[in-house]
């Protein structure tokens, strides 16, 4: 397979290597795709739709889909934008985002995609779902009321951890994130601060205690500049380095 | 020449906390630049009690009484603009953190069962008191909404922004900074 592979993306061409999805091969490229359930260290999980694109003109997972020569894909356009945003603003809606006392406000990838697509109304009603929160664990909270279903946490505790220490339960709107463990608290599996599953919640949900708002207004990761400009942030990693 | 007719501008607090009023305050000098466009009607700063017909209403916190749907309806009756302004009015914000508890247990708590309350307290019924409501809710859920400005409070960058892009004739447009949720 020849080294000059290439895809058309809104215009500019994206250089690819065999086996890199769309969303890889643009984050390499330095051109930001929204997205929520994609992380670099991980198989991709197409859940959350946000980095939805235009394939030759057929709506597609841009996390998903292997990159292939020649391909026209739609992003920065007014349609997907103002369908991402919908998204977003379902994902807002479903759950309790009270962000002046998140801990994660600043640092949230939801927010910040909130912020990038100019999400500044609820559009739908709110749910306000009742999700009493998980201190048990002394040296981690959970706050299942900011939950997006990603299952990044899953993966992690399943794929680097190897503790199974999260799932997923119910269906449909009913969906949400259980600990595993008889008593379902956090406190009584061998979850850690160290491991990995402790780390890549891209909302408020699993939080370090005794840290929280550390960092001052205006020195936060999101608050410098939009996320579209972290993009080396998200950049694919070596396959080697994958876990 | 005569200068263009200056645009009725009211604004209320709901179940808010004064702090998106605040912050409107906090435009400082430039408040004098935009009261060469704008007049007041009801506001907490003209205290007049009702709201005539207006060019634009902002309305700062949620609904959590019965009152708050009352004054509601009223400036979405005589608005040609309504703006939700701050946080609760867009979300419900910290009122709406009561939501997922029973109302009836609430008042118990604060007015019954709390420690040190002097003997005889019972939950306040005097019938001049609104009737709260069972959950809070954010503005849009009640009437139509025109325009939203989250932020807990905005800053007042953010307020003049959106106001002086409304005045032009512009869809107001906060970009990077301007635009938060906390
Ligand atoms: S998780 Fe993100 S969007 Fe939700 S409350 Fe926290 S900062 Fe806001
Ligand atoms: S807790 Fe965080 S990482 Fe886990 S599924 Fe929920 S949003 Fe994703
Ligand atoms: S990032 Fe592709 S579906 Fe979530």
């Amino acid at each position: 397979m020849s080294e000059s592979s290439s895809f058309i993306l809104d215009d500019q061409e994206i250089p690819f290597m065999p086996g890199q999805s769309v969303m890889q091969a643009a984050l390499a490229a330095g051109v930001f795709i929204p997205h929520l359930c994609y992380h670099p260290e991980f198989r991709p999980h197409g859940s959350c739709k946000l980095c939805t694109v235009k394939i030759n003109g057929r709506p597609a997972t841009s996390c998903t889909t292997p990159a292939a020569a020649g391909m026209e894909v739609e992003s920065n356009t007014p349609e997907i934008l103002d369908k991402r945003r919908t998204l977003l603003q379902m994902l807002l809606v479903e759950g309790n985002h009270f962000c002046p006392s998140c801990e994660k406000s600043g640092f949230c990838m939801l927010q910040a995609l909130g912020y990038e697509l100019g999400v500044v109304a609820p559009r739908f009603s709110l749910l306000y779902p009742a999700r009493p929160v998980d201190a048990s664990h002394p040296d981690v909270l959970l706050d299942f009321n900011r939950c997006i279903l990603c299952e990044l946490c899953i993966r992690a505790s399943t794929e680097v951890d190897g503790k199974f220490v999260f799932a997923l339960s119910g269906r449909g709107i009913k969906k949400h994130l259980v600990v595993n463990a008889e008593s379902g608290k956090l406190a009584d599996t061998n979850f850690s601060l160290a491991d990995k599953a402790a780390q890549v919640c891209p909302v408020g949900v699993i939080l370090p205690k005794r840290k929280g708002f550390a960092v001052p207004i205006g020195q936060r990761r999101f608050d410098a500049a939009p996320i579209s400009a972290h993009v080396d942030e998200f950049k694919p990693v070596a396959p080697g380095e994958r876990p | 020449m005569n200068a263009p007719r200056k645009l009725k501008v009211a604004t209320t607090s709901l179940a808010g906390c004064f702090g998106c009023h605040m912050s409107f305050l906090d435009i400082d000098e430039r408040l004098l630049d935009l009261l060469e466009f704008i007049e007041f009607d009801r506001t907490p700063l003209t205290d007049i009690k009702h709201c005539g017909p207006c060019d634009i209403g902002i309305i700062e916190g949620g609904v959590c009484n019965a009152e708050n749907v009352c004054v509601l309806r009223e400036f979405r009756a005589n608005c040609k603009i309504l703006i939700a302004l701050g946080a609760c009015a867009v979300n419900g914000g910290l009122p709406a953190q009561r939501n997922h508890l029973d109302l009836r247990d609430i008042l118990a708590a604060v007015y019954v069962t709390e420690e040190g309350l002097v003997p005889g307290t019972q939950i306040p019924n005097d019938p001049e008191l609104p009737l709260p409501l069972n959950q809070v809710h954010p503005i849009h859920e009640v009437v139509n909404i025109d325009y939203f400005l989250p932020g807990c409070p905005p800053s007042g960058d953010a307020i003049w922004k959106f106001l002086t892009d409304l005045l032009t004739g512009h869809t107001p447009r906060l970009g990077h900074g301007l635009i938060r949720y906390d």
